[in-house]
């Protein structure tokens, strides 16, 4: 205990994290051993994870960074789209799935950190809306891109063409990969909850070592305060670029391995809605706070399944339930009321002491 | 080029500043030797904060060179300023509120600390050194203040006064060879400003740094300036020592009739 | 070329009368009301009810429309955003958003997602000649009631109490509050003109582009937003040059470049310029004070 006391606040709450979504890794295999994990769970693991991962990105932006993004669900398009194309066009030199899966994953994170790169160094010298806006036009354009992408492999390797299949111009054992609007399709799945839980926690060390090191207190710095930062000789936009283009790779990867789970995915799929999801996870967890996040990603990643009885309700309650939340944990008379009976029960701890 | 100001860490000739055609600073030529407490004292409104802006590179000059230890900074940057040395606090405290004191510290000591990002995520050697050296030069320079013990309190839960003393201690864990104070005794009782004269004193014997202070308290200033110089409407009216300043006729016209101006 | 203008200018009329909601919003209350798209179509499918349910004469189904959606401004303004005041500006975004929610899923359960055919309530005007094109009367329509609505809210915040007590407001809230003005009450008053307005864009829009669904407001939403900041947010002239650049820069990327493309251009066209002018066409920088 005495070990566990003297430890840092901050590497508590990420041993608090790591454990978080290791007992969720076993609970799963245990429900599954025990015959309790229900079909329709089982299909929604990866997606959960997924969301939970591009949550954790997005929330080092928001929260950590202090920049509102409205376009993440565009750099998971990217991870996405170049994933799929990079497990496939592989698949007779690569036989094993785990490692193409890697591939696709480093492949997916690499193309959306330089995305990040392309709309970052312009972009992050905006401050406030703008910048939400800004990040709000490079997801619809990415997303409009994508609707009208066609990619295919043949013999003589990899075709790209923005107009239709037909101008591929490939040969006769060709493959379409990237179908325009309909996205791809026949994509074989690789992605396992597994590799999601290992991809999790590699992320969760990244982003939490990230956070508690030099750069990570820079980047807050710059957060609370630019002003001052700069007068203590921390460079703003060098430090601003870092977390959103960590945040952007790591969407990709998540990207790669949401898109690896299904046969087909549409670019419509990573559309502004999307990107507002990941938003709400991420305000609904607590700015900043990676365990809420988490949580807040799982649990609303299933809800939709959980309020399935409610069946053309379900998003109305949903959207009520967001207002009313919003407004519980904002309204500064609400908030004053509960801090007032945290504190009354405080108190009477104190005098049972 | 006088040996004074050859010796100098800071000089300034034929500075000025004008926004929107308005003549903010004009004509400002200050020489600060290397472990010199210098005050600079005016009237609100007589740009006085804005001198301290442009010495840091938040508002670049319309004229004028600013030189510091021989360098040329008036085209830099605030970080590239910071990295030549000059180091300041601000008028309306500017903290980085939710980290902590021995963090706020921290981000002073950012370029001294050397490990790189991936270091840092990967927890290499370099991280825990390093780290573990700048947490102990972050206590090291919060005993200054004797704030040590606070030092994992969140910045925006310290008192007033404290937050002051912080910034100054962040400044200073910048290494600085000149430290510029903006009201560093406002709001403070005269107790705290007692303290806070016999620190800055300290501060500069210890680090062997120049200070140069913007100040309303007067006591503070005669008290620990060596020299003073007074700006009004955006020019130096008098410059000299804190005797010669009190004296001068075109100070006190300069208070008296700034006082009905006070914004 | 005559004709893809016009076209252009009318479908950016649209977008400037949605525009000029968002940035009076902006304005006064600092908020990104993203629910404001979706109040286009509610104004769509009461006007669409009028008439094709109730058989109102256009006229009425407009009057209609504006009066439901008024009322709707002000109600979710008073419900969602009030209690938010002083609330961080992304509590209230995803407010907005859950709002925004709220209004599509509402719609769904009311009017099903099947897609419902807009009656052509200018069917009994004559399309007028053009420079040897033919000009369909809603274009005309769509492009005067723009510069009548745009002249009316000068004439407004310039001349009118409450008006003025707009601008005042939104320059600095606690000033116009010692000044005597009833924040609150301005505030309700600037979403019931906005909502307004936007009922009588949701019916152009349906006119000109008749298929209804409940998501109907949501890209026109986005887009005038985006035109809103374009122009320079908060500005009144802004949103005008704004929704009608984006609207002509829309009609000649579908004609002249890709119809499939045409949105990622006019998306990339506004974050060139918001790099070149940081706060858009027409707004003013703010220094921020050290």
């Amino acid at each position: 205990m005495e070990f566990i006391r003297k430890l840092k606040k901050h590497t508590k709450v990420s041993f608090l994290n790591y454990g978080i979504v290791i007992a969720f890794y076993f609970a799963v295999q245990i429900m599954a051993v025990t015959g309790h994990l229900s079909n329709s769970l089982k299909g929604q693991l990866i997606p959960i994870v997924s969301y939970v991962i591009v949550a954790l990105a997005l929330n080092l932006v928001v929260g950590i960074s202090g920049e509102l993004s409205l376009g993440h669900a565009g750099f998971m398009s990217v991870g996405a789209f170049s994933g799929v194309v990079v497990s496939m066009s592989v698949a007779d030199s690569i036989p094993n799935p785990g490692l193409r899966l890697v591939i696709a994953i480093l492949v997916g994170a690499a193309l959306a950190g330089v995305a990040g790169v392309v709309i970052g160094i312009p972009v992050l010298r905006l401050n406030g809306d703008y910048l939400a806006i800004v990040t709000l036009a490079f997801g619809e354009i990415i997303k409009n891109v994508m609707n009208c992408l066609y990619v295919g492999v043949d013999g003589k390797g990899i075709h790209v063409s923005f107009k239709d299949t037909a101008s591929l111009g490939m040969a006769a054992d060709g493959k379409i990969l990237i179908n325009g609007p309909m996205g791809a399709t026949g994509i074989t799945k690789l992605s396992t909850f597994m590799a999601g839980t290992i991809l999790l926690v590699i992320v969760l060390v990244i982003i939490q070592n990230l956070v508690n090191s030099r750069t990570g207190l820079a980047i807050m710095a710059i957060r609370d305060n630019r002003i001052a930062a700069e007068a203590s000789g921390v460079p703003v936009t060098k430090h601003k670029l870092i977390a959103f283009v960590t945040s952007a790779a790591i969407a990709g990867a998540a990207g790669a391995l949401y898109a690896l789970n299904y046969s087909t995915i549409a670019p419509k799929k990573f559309d502004f809605n999307t990107s507002i999801l990941i938003l709400v996870f991420v305000v609904l967890g607590g700015i900043g706070n990676m365990t809420g996040t988490i949580i807040a990603a799982a649990l609303l990643t299933m809800l939709p399944e959980l309020l399935r009885k409610f069946a053309d309700y379900r998003m109305l309650i949903y959207a009520i339930v967001l207002i009313l939340v919003m407004i519980a944990t904002n309204n500064e008379k609400i908030r004053s009321f509960i801090r007032g009976i945290g504190k009354s029960a405080k108190k009477e701890d104190g005098a049972n002491e | 080029m006088s040996k004074e100001q050859k010796d100098a860490v800071l000089t300034t000739s034929h500075l000025g500043i004008d926004f929107g055609g308005l003549t903010a600073v004009d004509e400002f030529n200050i020489s600060i030797a290397p472990t010199e407490i210098k005050g600079l004292i005016g009237p609100n409104g007589a740009g006085k904060t804005t001198i301290f802006n442009m010495l840091t590179g938040v508002y670049r000059p319309s004229r004028g060179t600013i030189t510091l230890n021989g360098k040329d900074t008036k085209n830099m940057s605030p970080v590239q300023v910071n990295h030549a040395g000059i180091a300041r606090t601000f008028q309306n405290i500017r903290l980085f509120d939710k980290l902590t004191v021995e963090e706020n510290v921290k981000i002073g000591l950012h370029e001294n600390v050397k490990y790189g990002m991936f270091s840092g995520i990967l927890r290499l050697p370099s991280y825990w050194k390093e780290e573990k050296r700048s947490h102990e030069r972050a206590l090291e320079l919060l005993d200054i203040f004797g704030m040590a013990d606070e030092a994992d309190v969140r910045a925006d839960s310290l008192p007033y006064g404290a937050q002051r003393r912080l910034e100054i201690v962040r400044a200073l864990a910048t290494d600085p060879k000149l430290l510029l104070l903006d009201e560093p005794a406002a709001g403070m009782n005269p107790s705290e400003t007692e303290e806070l004269m016999k620190n800055i004193r300290k501060i500069r014997d210890d680090f062997k740094i120049a200070v140069m202070l913007i100040e309303h308290d007067m006591n503070l200033v005669m008290g620990i300036c060596e020299n003073i110089v007074v700006v009004n409407f955006g020019k130096i009216i008098a410059e000299g020592t804190p005797e010669m300043i009190q004296n001068d006729a075109r100070v006190i016209e300069a208070y008296l009739g700034g006082k009905k101006e006070e914004d | 070329m005559l004709a893809n203008l016009i076209n252009g200018i009318s479908l950016g009329s649209v977008y400037a009368i949605i525009a000029l909601g968002y940035t009076m919003v902006y304005g006064i209350a600092k908020m990104l009301n993203f629910a404001h798209g979706d109040v286009i179509m509610v104004g769509g499918y009461i006007s669409f009810c009028s008439i094709t349910y109730l058989g109102w004469p256009p006229a009425l189904a407009v009057l209609a429309s504006v009066a439901v959606c008024t009322v709707l401004g002000i109600v979710i303004e008073g419900l969602a955003y009030k209690p938010l005041r002083n609330a961080t500006s992304l509590a209230v975004l995803i407010t907005a958003i859950g709002v925004s929610y709220f209004l599509q899923n509402a719609a769904l359960l009311i009017w099903t997602s099947n897609t419902k055919v807009f009656p052509n309530i200018f069917a009994n005007l004559p399309a007028i000649q053009m420079g040897g094109t033919q000009v369909a009367p809603v274009t005309v329509i769509t492009v005067l009631a723009n510069i009548v609505i745009m002249v009316a809210l000068t004439l407004f915040t310039s001349r009118t109490k409450m008006g003025k007590a707009m601008r005042a407001v939104s320059e600095d809230k606690g000033a116009a509050t010692l000044m005597g003005i009833n924040v609150n009450r301005t505030i309700s008053m600037t979403f019931a003109i906005g909502s307004g307005l936007a009922a009588i864009a949701g019916v152009l829009l349906c006119t000109a582009y008749p298929t209804l669904m409940p998501t109907t407001g949501a890209m026109p939403g986005i887009k005038a937003f985006t035109a809103a900041v374009f122009g320079g947010i908060g500005s009144i002239p802004g949103a005008m040059l704004g929704g009608v650049l984006l609207g002509v820069i829309e009609i000649f990327g579908k004609a002249y470049v890709s119809t499939q493309l045409s949105d990622a251009i006019v998306f990339a066209v506004l974050i060139i310029v918001l790099l070149v002018k940081p706060t858009g066409l027409l707004g003013h920088q703010v220094r921020e004070k050290v």
